[in-house]
């Protein structure tokens, strides 16, 4: 199973982090709010992933497993 | 004039557009009584019937019925039951198809939201409109008294007016918690909705031919339109016609028959505008040949929509017309998400600067780029409706920005309807 990254964009507030840790999947844009690849994590950026959810202040970031439907 | 037209009026059989209200006696007697059926036997009708919702998802509604059915179906074995709302928000400023409806044919409404509450086995009915309303709910207040034999009760709501109150969340969001703004999804509203429960939440439009297909089947539904989009459609169609108003028509009208019903223009047209504020341009030497079906209208990148259409004459402006609209939607964002509120911002600004013809040279790319940027980036689609208008309006009015670059524009205004200043009544209702 594969995951991908998702953010809240009501809880997001431009912190920028993420893109801190994570620029392989994702950039800001003029405003300072992310940008992110909407497409399966590769495996080797898994633990980074991790990572960037965790030190999100407002718990905006989402790692979600792909469905099936 | 097509061959379906001696089938027409559907919706609008019996309209008095100037008159009260469509009484329960008088409706009765226009369509017949209201058929109570299994909710399997209404859903499957509705599905052969090929109804998609009419509020600008086009989203099939059987699909929904049976969705919101299965949740709820879980749900009751933990005591929960479900709900319907009906959506009769209606906030874009270019449509007042639903306020017709309301306003004046009010059972029809009432008729497909009870039918469809026993479908998903919902005990209680929602009817949301807009506070200022007040035709619509005078008219559903009526209405109701009238019906104290329905099997589910029904409650009228009016809500708030905003742009983005009419969006699905919005709507559970203000009756959950009075807060009329977008919820992050999923839960959605179908799963987790009214008070928690799986929520069915339909325009008027669509639940009045839910209210048709019950008595008449899906065979007779399909007799109009095409067999991609079958039945008939409300169209509003307001700017350069003579009589403006809402039309009901057969999916697949060539877009010239409608100018047509509508009077015809009063000046040569230059482009149409096609979906409301959340729609695309399309210039009106293209327009003019396509039909009001989605296979049509894909080919120019635009939908229908909530059926709303404006006609641009050739004595306005369109660059200018659109900067007043971009500006609209970008104030008219809810403020939750960054995207939107401040990309929506900066797009408008750069479209005034190039109607205004004080743009810098890269203003153009920059604001495609924020357009590629924008959209699919907020909680709910207002971004994405916007951007989308945005990207047309760059498109079709191509020459417009080159020639305001040197600073000429002598245009007047065509006066767009945007959000308070919106046109208080449909001045006429017709057929084609």
């Amino acid at each position: 199973m594969s995951a991908r990254l998702r953010v809240n964009p009501i809880a997001c507030k431009a912190h920028g982090l993420c893109a801190e840790l994570l620029p392989e999947l994702i950039r800001l844009d003029d405003w300072g709010f992310p940008i992110i690849e909407d497409e399966p994590i590769p495996p080797e950026l898994l633990d980074l992933a991790r990572r960037a959810v965790e030190v999100c202040p407002t718990l905006a970031l989402l790692l979600e497993d792909d469905r099936e439907d | 004039m097509s061959a379906g037209d001696r089938l027409l009026p559907r919706l609008l059989a019996g309209l008095d557009p100037g008159g009260e209200p469509m009484t329960l006696a008088e409706h009765v007697r226009t369509h017949g009584e209201l058929p109570m059926m299994a909710g399997q036997v209404l859903i499957e009708e509705v599905a052969h019937a090929g109804l998609r919702g009419r509020g600008g998802g086009d989203f099939p509604t059987a699909r929904k019925m049976a969705a919101v059915a299965a949740c709820g179906v879980k749900r009751r074995s933990r005591g929960g039951p479900s709900a319907v709302i009906v959506n009769g928000s209606e906030t874009e400023p270019a449509s007042g198809k639903d306020r017709l409806l309301l306003s004046k044919l009010p059972h029809l409404v009432l008729d497909g939201a009870v039918l469809a509450a026993g479908a998903i086995g919902a005990p209680e009915v929602i009817v949301m409109v807009g506070g200022n309303e007040r035709g619509a709910l005078r008219a559903l207040e009526g209405a109701v008294v009238d019906r104290a034999q329905d099997p589910v009760g029904v409650q009228l709501v009016g809500g708030p007016q905003g742009y983005v109150s009419g969006e699905e969340s919005a709507v559970v969001h203000y009756l959950n918690a009075g807060v009329a703004l977008p919820t992050f999804v999923p839960p959605r509203p179908y799963e987790r909705g009214y008070r928690g429960r799986p929520t069915l939440i339909q325009n008027p439009e669509t639940l009045a031919q839910v209210a048709l297909i019950a008595r008449f089947g899906a065979h007779w539904f399909r007799e109009l339109g095409t067999t991609a989009d079958p039945g008939s459609a409300l169209v509003t169609i307001s700017g350069a016609v003579r009589a403006p108003g809402v039309y009901e028509l057969a999916f697949g009208t060539p877009i010239s028959d409608l100018l047509a019903a509508a009077g015809g223009t009063s000046e040569p047209l230059q482009a149409l505008l096609v979906g409301g504020y959340f729609g695309t341009w399309v210039a009106a030497s293209r327009a003019v040949g396509l039909r009001l079906a989605r296979d049509d209208l894909r080919t120019v990148g635009c939908s229908l929509g909530s059926g709303a259409l404006i006609a641009l004459g050739q004595s306005a402006c369109g660059l200018h017309e659109s900067a007043r609209v971009i500006d609209y939607l970008a104030a008219e964002s809810a403020g939750q998400c960054g995207p939107c509120l401040h990309g929506l911002r900066a797009v408008a600004d750069s479209v005034a600067a190039l109607a205004e013809g004080v743009a810098s040279r890269g203003e153009e790319a920059r604001v495609l780029r924020w357009v590629g940027d924008i959209e699919g980036r907020g909680a709910c689609h207002h971004p994405n409706g916007a951007v989308r208008f945005v990207a047309s309006t760059l498109s079709v009015f191509a020459d417009d920005v080159e020639r305001h670059r040197d600073g000429g524009c002598a245009a007047r205004s065509a006066g767009l309807p945007l959000g308070r200043d919106r046109p208080a009544a449909v001045v006429s209702a017709g057929r084609l």
